[in-house]
């Protein structure tokens, strides 16, 4: 059948990349999908493919190999599981189009978490990754004051790229403790090839507080965000700001593999096996989709996604080995960093906790799981679609955040309105 | 480089820079404000939020998934937002 694809990509991260360019190697004809307006992912955002490096060679290698198509801009909004084939619907600048594929090799990445304090919703609260990600979009940080907390390791990459572009770091305010941090610390710089980096990033944070054991109080501000108020033991910290970056580490975006039927784990990821196969035939996942550990770990997996879809089994003799190094670290990353209640923002009965519908903390609390919630309160009805609430709801209620369905982004009418296209390959 | 008119200002900004920045680097804030009428603006910078949706050329759009194009017409959700 023409109109079918040999292989469909959802995601252009470093996964995405390499499982595209790993799949046409082994001689299927691949579409790789991406939302964003240009390929690169979260951490390669704004790479380009003239570099040196991981990223330029990715770049270069997908860009210029013939079995490798790419649409940027493209959303999946739909996606329905068949016996031989799967399709997806799309939602691009021209419209809706249908991708029929034999194979689904979803790297769709993650989300940041974001945890409701008072003063959360104030323009310039922001994600730790989502201030590098306006940054690195042309937003101007120079003498900018910010204040970056939360929990994670993404939080002193932000910080020191923020420092590079101009901006003033106060403080990086951890809810972690000091021996957690310390042992991924460790763990991360005997990562092979990791040693330098690691060195580097210390060398750009070089100057700038990072404080363990610390607790995000609330941001305070009148209709813009002024200070940022912190706990420290048992003392209140004020930090006067122009940008609080926050972020309590990141959520599997398990939407799409929902809408497949691929199963997840009782951590919010999409369960695979040693094949990155879910346990969908003929779809396969890899990258932070699969569990949150690091480029170096979702571009192994994209190869073995990629060589398992195109049944290149012999390239893959060492990827046990170097999945178990990566096993280990994202165990130690977990440990180090896993969220402790009592250094958790506690939000007030009229904290905003769904900032589509300005849901609050006091009207939710009596409830027992998401779905009574949603129906009640309209908490995750709005625009995001539960994307920042439900995470939310999940670390303050234990709610499991259910009820995914299509289409996956608000469309314009004009799009809902005309037939979709179907989009073959060449 | 693009030029674009922000609120009726023309603008000139860096090729590849997004229609968020354009806005921000305008000190154009907030960028909407809420059902129970809270000054909002952008949070996730990656599309999941959906906080920074502004007007470009008369559609609804994420303006940190819109790059800034040579002409584009950007407003914010609501022309008479005085911060």
């Amino acid at each position: 059948m023409t109109a079918e694809w040999e292989a469909v990509v959802v995601g252009a991260g470093p996964a995405g990349l390499m499982a595209a360019l790993t799949a046409a190697q082994g001689g299927l004809r691949v579409l790789l999908l991406d939302a964003q307006p240009a390929a690169g992912g979260q951490i390669w955002r704004g790479a380009a493919a003239g570099q040196r490096g991981k990223a330029g060679e990715l770049l270069r290698g997908v860009a210029s190999h013939a079995g490798i198509t790419v649409l940027s801009g493209a959303e999946v909004i739909a996606a329905e599981a068949g016996g031989q084939s799967h399709t997806l619907t799309v939602s691009a600048e021209a419209g809706l189009s249908h991708i029929h594929a034999a194979r689904v090799i979803l790297a769709t990445g993650a989300t940041e978490r974001f945890l409701p304090f008072d003063g959360w919703t104030l323009p310039g609260v922001v994600g730790a990754g989502g201030l590098q990600a306006m940054s690195k979009g042309g937003l101007d940080l120079r003498g900018v004051r910010v204040v970056v907390a939360g929990s994670g390791p993404l939080l002193l990459a932000v910080a020191a790229g923020l420092r590079q572009k101009g901006a003033r770091v106060l403080a990086v305010a951890e809810q972690a403790g000091l021996p957690g941090v310390a042992a991924f610390g460790v763990a991360a710089a005997r990562l092979p090839g990791k040693a330098r980096e690691a060195l580097e990033l210390a060398a750009g944070l070089r100057g700038i507080p990072y404080w363990t054991d610390a607790a995000l109080v609330r941001a305070n501000g009148d209709g813009q965000l002024q200070s940022v108020t912190l706990r420290r033991g048992r003392r209140e910290i004020t930090l006067a700001c122009d940008f609080l970056a926050v972020g309590f580490g990141l959520v599997p975006e398990t939407r799409v593999a929902a809408l497949l039927g691929c199963p997840v784990t009782d951590a919010g990821a999409v369960n695979v096996n040693a094949w990155q196969a879910t346990g969908v035939s003929g779809i396969y996942a890899a990258g932070e989709v699969c569990g949150i550990g690091g480029v170096d770990g979702a571009l192994l997996e994209g190869l073995v996604a990629g060589c398992a879809a195109s049944g290149q089994i012999e390239r893959l003799h060492d990827s046990p080995r170097r999945a178990e190094t990566q096993r280990r670290f994202q165990a130690t990353l977990e440990r180090s960093f896993a969220l402790r209640p009592d250094r958790l923002p506690s939000p007030s009965p009229a904290t905003i906790v769904c900032r589509c519908e300005d849901v609050r903390h006091g009207q939710l609390q009596g409830f027992t799981n998401w779905t009574a919630a949603k129906l009640q309160t309209r908490c995750g009805m709005g625009a995001c679609q539960g994307r920042v609430c439900g995470p939310a709801c999940q670390t303050l209620y234990g709610w499991r955040f259910g009820g995914v369905r299509a289409p996956l982004a608000p469309l314009p009418l004009s799009q809902l309105l005309a037939e979709p296209n179907t989009l073959s390959p060449p | 480089m693009p030029e674009l008119t922000l609120e009726g200002v023309r603008a000139t900004v860096p090729p590849g820079t997004t229609v968020l920045a354009a806005l921000q680097n305008a000190g154009l804030s907030p960028l909407r404000h809420s059902l129970s009428g809270g000054a909002r603006g952008a949070l996730c910078g990656m599309g999941s939020c959906y906080e920074c949706r502004a007007v470009v050329d008369g559609l609804t759009v994420r303006s940190c998934l819109t790059p800034v194009r040579e002409g584009q017409d950007v407003w914010r959700l609501e022309v008479n937002c005085d911060g």
